[in-house]
């Protein structure tokens, strides 16, 4: 008859277990969670995906380049439509620049050049620049949103909201 | 004659240069790896650069602090290929003659400690770097920046010197061709080399002529493939990636009238005089069959050949399979560069709808 006192029954052990494993995931939890939260800035720089563009008047044909800095986008306007032209080259993303003189796009890390439609013809670009949604609010401001692409090879540019008619 | 020269330097014409001179190299390695080539080279070699040097485009594109490790980079390789086929001269000769290669001569299998024989000289060269390194910062300083700006890129915007060679192939491909899956084969195929080749000729000492394939392949992808593109994007690409010869200004507003076609625009526009089909696998159909022929059936027809079946004879149906993969997917690279100069053709297969082009 063995006289030594049990500090845990097998009960107790498990309920202490069941304690310490609860803690130790929540622990672990609440530590991937900080890294997690980590990983996204307090403080975005990146531009609005949705601004307000002035009034068709304001723009005359051709390219307009005063949102290329603040929001990355063309606007353009030609043959009676002003379209809002993504400054991303189809190729691998860099900035192309726009050449007044010879009336083209041209990306300077390799070579892309694109008509003043955003339709590629040199360089190894394999597809047209990309148009962002663009439309009119009531009071009459021109309102582009960057969260609607449409892409020319996918024949959406007959879409009506990648255009507004001017 | 700078005219003419930076007419040549056009990779339409200098990469055929180039390879030319490449082959040249290799078949004529007993003449190139002498004392005496070496020594008429270098006495030839440097009144021509001061001639280049006293061009101011030049001097102001070689002295860019940027291009200055490539100058080094270029005069190291010139010193090294040629210090190589001199080695392997040396030894082909003695082996012709009978005898055995320099390194397995009796002085030259002397074997002495690691320690302090290595070790010291690796705390020199330790040493010696930080030095250089420090000098280096020194003299030319790192170009500060604007901070970076998502809507606005430098132009040119030029990768590390080191990856130049990569940017100068993204030019003739889709980013996620010569982006992801070439780098990725030139890494593994790398790697893959001692598992593929398993001949022990040539292990620790110099030799050309019982190692041709092999010296061939990799000299070819090395110094006409990397080290050259790396010199074109370096010195040759100007504002918009377009082409400067070395005398040449760098005129923002060079017009280079290009305008690229696709095989499939080819073939049904120019070749059939039709409209393009709608469905997209008919559409890119011939580029399709050509690269399904270069990839799956030209593996077979080479191993039919006295070719292959020597490299089958000695390494086996696995290895040859997944060693002319690999050489087929090298020579891919200018293939296509040939295409797009010759027939300003964009892509084999286009098919931007899935995000996929060859």
């Amino acid at each position: 008859m063995s006289e030594v006192k049990q500090h845990l029954n097998r009960r107790e052990f498990f309920s202490y277990l069941s304690v310490a494993w609860i803690t130790f995931s929540a622990a672990c939890a609440g530590l991937l969670t900080l890294a997690f939260r980590f990983s996204y800035p307090n403080v975005n720089f990146e531009p609005e995906m949705e601004f307000l563009a002035g009034t068709p008047s304001d723009y005359e044909e051709g390219v307009d380049e005063r949102w290329k800095n603040g929001f990355g986008v063309w606007m353009v306007k030609q043959e009676g439509k002003l379209v809002a032209l993504s400054n991303i080259c189809t190729h691998l993303g860099c900035i192309p620049t726009w050449m007044p003189a010879e009336l083209k796009f041209k990306c300077p890390c390799h070579g892309s050049g694109y008509y003043m439609n955003g339709i590629n013809f040199e360089g190894p670009a394999p597809r047209p620049l990309e148009r962002y949604k663009i439309g009119m609010t009531p009071e009459g401001k021109i309102k582009v949103d960057k969260t609607k692409i449409y892409r020319y090879e996918k024949g959406q540019w007959d879409h009506p909201n990648s255009f507004i008619q001017v | 004659m700078k005219e003419l020269i930076n007419w040549l330097a056009d990779p339409i014409r200098s990469f055929p240069i180039f390879t030319v001179l490449f082959i040249l190299m290799m078949k004529y390695y007993r003449v190139v790896g002498t004392k005496k080539f070496a020594w008429g080279f270098t006495i030839i070699s440097i009144p021509v650069v001061l001639w280049f040097a006293t061009d101011p485009n030049f001097w102001l594109i070689i002295t860019w602090p940027d291009n200055i490790p490539i100058s080094i980079l270029i005069v190291a390789i010139l010193f090294f290929t040629w210090f190589s086929l001199y080695r392997c001269a040396v030894n082909d000769q003695r082996l012709d003659d009978g005898l055995c290669p320099e390194e397995a001569l009796p002085e030259n299998r002397e074997k002495v400690w690691c320690w302090p024989n290595l070790v010291y000289t690796e705390l020199f060269a330790i040493i010696a770097g930080t030095i250089f390194l420090i000098v280096w910062a020194i003299i030319f300083k790192a170009p500060l920046e604007e901070p970076a700006n998502p809507t606005w890129a430098p132009n040119p915007a030029k990768a590390p010197w080191y990856f130049l060679g990569l940017q100068e192939m993204l030019v003739y491909f889709d980013p996620w061709m010569a982006g992801v899956v070439l780098p990725g084969l030139v890494v593994v195929g790398l790697i893959a080399i001692p598992y593929i080749d398993t001949n022990p000729k040539g292990n620790g000492y110099f030799t050309y002529k019982e190692r041709p394939i092999a010296i061939w392949g990799f000299m070819f992808g090395w110094l006409v493939l990397w080290i050259y593109l790396i010199i074109v994007g370096t010195f040759l690409r100007g504002p918009n990636w377009t082409f400067y010869g070395p005398f040449e200004y760098w005129d923002f507003h060079k017009v280079v009238s290009e305008y690229n076609v696709n095989l499939s625009e080819f073939l049904w526009v120019k070749w059939l005089n039709t409209s393009m089909p709608s469905n997209l696998i008919m559409r890119e159909m011939l580029g399709i069959v050509l690269t399904g022929l270069y990839m799956f059936v030209l593996p077979p027809l080479i191993a039919a050949s006295n070719f292959g079946k020597s490299i089958i004879e000695k390494t086996g149906q696995i290895r040859y399979y997944i060693y002319i993969t690999l050489l087929l997917v090298m020579m891919s690279l200018p293939i296509k560069m040939v295409l797009r100069w010759l027939f300003s053709l964009k892509y084999i297969i286009a098919l931007p709808e899935w995000e996929l082009n060859l």
